[in-house]
């Protein structure tokens, strides 16, 4: 619980403008896996003004999670589980993707997250 | 006299050429440059390639190689910006891709050749098997007057530059007066252009950094397979086609699109032979149909 809010709170201060929104309730989650060349699921849905908490883990190497919208990005390593929290500001679709060069079908690893009003 | 030999070389080899002219080295425009010089760039050749983008892969390089040999006056260097192969997880294969790459590239006249790595080469060994075949990742060189500084972007699979040749750059450009003539070289582009297609280089801004008090200063790069121009400050940033296929053009959907079709006319494809003097001068050379 008290990992979550603090996760929350340094996000708050990168992500597009989530710092009005810290006092809204604690982030929704979604937990997504990474293997080359895919993320499941590969879109995420998420409501402007709600934080949501991506919870990544690698099943096989070393992926990236970047998310250029929203200044965020990490390594996700295999065995532990990478958290990243946004809080969207506006409607619209929005790339994730991996951004360690992970093989032949690399470019080809990422994900949308379509944001609703 | 330059633009002669390449009307002559234009109706020699029976192709159409696209120019594109830009006032490079803005600080130096009023001199006079007695050593005009051109170099060919060859960009994202991704031997190994098999797909519909281009059913022609095998023999794309060859074709290209004819059409360079073809030149009325030979460049006098060649660069290729990376992507020499495509990717493959086996470094066994990679390394029989480069040897062959090798092998095709013995085939131009002109044989000083500058290679620089790309992310399908380099980023899955850290430019181990790329060295073997091809030597040093980032160098410099000079030419007629003109610095030239090689980036690796690409042997970090994060694609970073990496504070190690940062530093490295830093105490290479200490050595040179602000007027003078730099010439960048990479693969990825150094600034933003697209980043949620991954245009661009994670720690890019501080090489542009390290380069804005330099007033003549153009960056050549490949990676996104087609002809792109963009100033950071003054400084040029010119995108080349690749030789394999081409890319999407930027633009606002959220995850890049697969290549457009293949176009038998091979649109999208070729060379570009460029001239260093007052001005830049860029003629685009599409892929021979010899
Ligand atoms: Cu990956």
């Amino acid at each position: 619980m008290r990992r979550r809010y603090f996760i929350a709170l340094l996000a708050a201060g990168s992500a597009a403008g989530g710092v009005a929104r810290l006092a809204a309730d604690a982030p929704a989650e979604v937990e997504v896996i990474a293997e080359k060349f895919d993320f499941t699921p590969d879109t995420v849905k998420a409501k402007v003004g709600k934080p949501l908490t991506f919870v990544v883990t690698s099943i096989d190497r070393v992926h990236g999670f970047k998310m250029p919208d929203f200044g965020v990005r990490t390594d996700i390593v295999p065995g532990a589980e990478t958290r990243v929290t946004i809080t969207p500001t506006r409607p619209g679709t929005f790339a994730f993707f991996c951004d360690v060069f992970c093989g032949d079908g690399h470019e080809e690893m990422g994900g949308t997250l379509v944001v609703e009003a | 006299m330059m633009q002669t030999d390449r009307r002559d070389f234009l109706r020699l080899a029976g192709v159409a050429g696209v120019t594109f002219t830009a006032g490079l080295f803005p600080g130096r425009q009023a001199m006079a440059q007695a050593d005009d010089f051109h170099f060919v760039q060859f960009s994202d050749t991704h031997w190994g390639y098999k797909g519909k983008a281009n059913p022609d892969a095998e023999h794309t390089l060859e074709k290209a190689i004819v059409t360079v040999n073809g030149l009325a006056r030979q460049p006098d260097f060649i660069v290729f910006t990376g992507d020499l192969t495509h990717t493959t997880e086996d470094p066994k294969e990679r390394r029989a891709r480069m040897k062959r790459v090798r092998e095709i590239i013995g085939g131009l006249n002109v044989k000083d050749i500058r290679f620089m790595p790309g992310e399908h080469d380099a980023a899955l060994d850290k430019g181990e098997a790329y060295k073997e075949y091809f030597g040093d990742t980032h160098y410099t060189f000079e030419h007629k007057g003109v610095h030239f500084i090689a980036l690796d972007n690409v042997s970090d699979p994060g694609a970073k530059l990496g504070e190690d040749q940062l530093a490295w750059l830093a105490a290479d450009l200490k050595q040179h007066k602000t007027d003078d003539r730099i010439v960048v070289m990479t693969h990825r582009p150094l600034f933003d252009l697209q980043p949620s297609w991954d245009w661009t280089t994670a720690d890019g801004a501080k090489a542009i950094d390290l380069l804005m008090p330099y007033q003549n200063v153009v960056v050549f790069y490949g990676h996104i397979h087609q002809e792109h121009h963009h100033m950071t400050g003054h400084i040029a940033h010119h995108a080349a086609k690749s030789l394999i296929f081409p890319q999407a053009t930027p633009g606002p959907q959220p995850r890049r699109p697969p290549p457009p079709p293949y176009d038998p006319s091979q649109k999208g494809l070729g060379t570009r032979d460029i001239t260093i003097g007052k001005t830049t001068t860029f003629v685009e050379l599409p892929v021979s149909k010899a």
